[in-house]
């Protein structure tokens, strides 16, 4: 016993595990300042969003009995008789759709500003598994309720899993825990949606933040080629968490206004031996690929249409995720970034085929 | 000197890596099957009846239960009966019968088919299956095509 016991409650800890160098770690790291720094939050704002979803969700698992015969009464229950039960409900299912909204935003940013490259390459490759993870939350979900057009929708979604070659039909049956859509589904669903999910997604979400702490944000090219002098910077501890917080709040409480003064609809109970009402659609984040099948004829050069369309997003989602690998560099100077096309490409694809999908 | 014991090294190597993968293997196989769900009863039925055929309004149409199917039974102006698989070609939903239109259905994607189930227009790639439909003791029966 060499050392002098210090003081205090993080005195005790800081005995023991050393925390010293961690909290120096922190109060030195600081965060670049230019005109693109509004996108630093993005991430955060997700990290938030997610953090909402798993309390909300917490929540509701408290009412909600899984089970075709039970499920859309115990939501139904929830939402009339259980105080503030409409509000939780809509608060997870609000939040769910602006969570993969920020996501999106986020990973564009990081696209654009190319943040992706060398040294961070795994933080964009892990980001990538994060928002496919959350898409697959949006999807388990959205069955959960039993209604009508959540059935009719994850009949659809299925299905088009079941258009692969080989693998297809293992996977729709795995997906559905039989050949057709039933309460079997919606058992399967649950599982994963409130522990398989969560338990992956928490898990890398852990890795991704470490790197992000472990590295630091990165630097747009324009602010690194600007001379040391005049390269401005905040401190992440407190300053950048603060207007991180601050940005929260904001978040939260556009989430509130919505969640009340738009309330989440709960629809007609699914009845699987009834005919497929009007309207049916995916989830928003969906529609991009569901509107691009539906543009693809029938048939191919000899090949289901449907299959290869799924195939191509496949790849296309594969190569999106190891962009850091084949990223095609240029020297600063050059007019058009062919990055930069490419990610407009991407953009300007999602966002047109959407609007397309909501209008006809 | 130093020969036998690189062999003894890979040899060793072998075994781990061989142990390593059958116990990979006898942990995935497990799960595997358990993730395949074993058929239920209930799926292969031959005959479903309706009800009595007076009480079937011609130009009016129900969805039958048949087994864990759903089957389209629909009755025509002029009293014949159809009877069409009502599970859509296309991505699995659920068809309906339009009297006004006299056609049938999907809204999931806008898929037509005509009343004998052939796909006329929209994203169906093939015509609905039909079953066969008969009038026994007054009943309307619907029964598996022999095929
Ligand atoms: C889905 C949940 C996600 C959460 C909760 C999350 C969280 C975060 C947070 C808090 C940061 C630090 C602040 C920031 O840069 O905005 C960050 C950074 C980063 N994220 Fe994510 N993220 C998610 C998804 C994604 C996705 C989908 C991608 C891209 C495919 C991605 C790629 C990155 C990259 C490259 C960085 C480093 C940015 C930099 O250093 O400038 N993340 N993430
Ligand atoms: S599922 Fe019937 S038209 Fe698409």
């Amino acid at each position: 016993m060499s050392e002098t016991s210090k003081r205090g409650v993080f005195g005790w800890l800081d005995d023991r595990f050393h925390l010293a160098p961690l909290v120096d770690y922190m109060r030195h790291k600081e965060v670049p300042v230019h005109r693109h720094s509004i996108w630093y939050y993005m991430g955060g704002v997700t990290l938030f969003l997610f953090i909402v979803q798993l309390f909300t969700g917490i929540l509701l698992l408290m009412y909600y009995r899984p089970g075709a015969e039970s499920a859309y009464e115990s939501v139904r229950f929830l939402m009339n008789k259980v105080p503030f039960g409409w509000l939780f409900r809509a608060v997870h299912s609000w939040g769910a759709n602006i969570f993969i909204l920020f996501a999106f935003v986020h990973m564009f940013s990081t696209f654009f500003t190319r943040a992706y490259g060398r040294p961070r390459e795994l933080t964009w490759v892990t980001g990538f598994v994060l928002l496919a993870l959350g898409m697959g939350f949006g999807f388990s979900g959205y069955l959960l309720p039993w209604n009508e057009l959540a059935f009719f929708a994850t009949k659809v979604g299925t299905d088009i899993a079941g258009v692969l070659p080989v693998v297809g039909d293992a996977i729709k049956v795995f997906l559905r825990g039989g050949e057709d859509v039933t309460g079997a589904t919606l058992i399967r669903f649950y599982a994963f949606h409130i522990a398989l999910i969560p338990a992956i997604f928490t898990g890398i979400l852990g890795v991704h933040l470490l790197f992000v702490q472990r590295q630091g944000m990165h630097e747009p090219e324009f602010v690194s080629r600007q001379p040391e002098g005049e390269k401005r910077t905040m401190a992440f501890f407190p300053n950048f968490l603060l207007r991180d917080l601050f940005v929260w709040l904001i978040v939260l409480n556009v989430l509130l206004f919505l969640a009340v003064f738009y309330p989440w609809e709960l629809g007609l109970e699914a009845d699987p031996f009834a005919s497929a009402p009007q309207g049916i659609k995916p989830e928003w984040y969906f529609m991009f690929m569901f509107q691009t099948l539906k543009l693809i004829p029938a048939h191919v050069l000899g090949l289901e249409g449907e299959m290869l369309g799924v195939l191509v997003f496949m790849l296309a989602g594969l190569a999106w995720m190891l962009v850091p690998f084949w990223e095609i560099r240029t020297r600063a100077t050059g007019r058009l970034k062919p990055m930069a096309v490419i990610g407009f490409l991407a953009l300007g694809f999602i966002v047109i085929m959407t609007i397309v999908g909501y209008l006809v | 000197m130093a020969e036998p014991k690189r062999s003894r090294r890979s040899f060793l190597n072998y075994v781990l890596g061989g142990g390593l993968l059958g116990w990979i293997g006898s942990v995935i196989y497990p799960v595997a099957s358990y993730l395949r769900p074993p058929a239920e009863a209930g799926g292969d039925v031959a005959s479903v009846k309706w009800g009595p055929e007076g009480d079937f309004r011609p130009g009016t149409s129900a969805i039958v239960k048949f087994g864990r199917k759903p089957v389209l039974l629909v009755r025509l102006e002029d009293g014949e009966f159809r009877a069409l698989s009502a599970t859509c070609t296309h991505l699995d939903c659920t068809v309906q019968f339009r009297s006004d239109q006299r056609d049938i259905w999907c809204a999931c994607h806008n898929g037509v088919y005509d009343l004998r189930g052939q796909n006329v227009s929209g994203p169906p790639p093939r015509p609905l299956g039909p079953y066969a439909v008969n009038i026994v003791d007054g009943d309307v029966v619907i029964a598996r095509l022999e095929a």
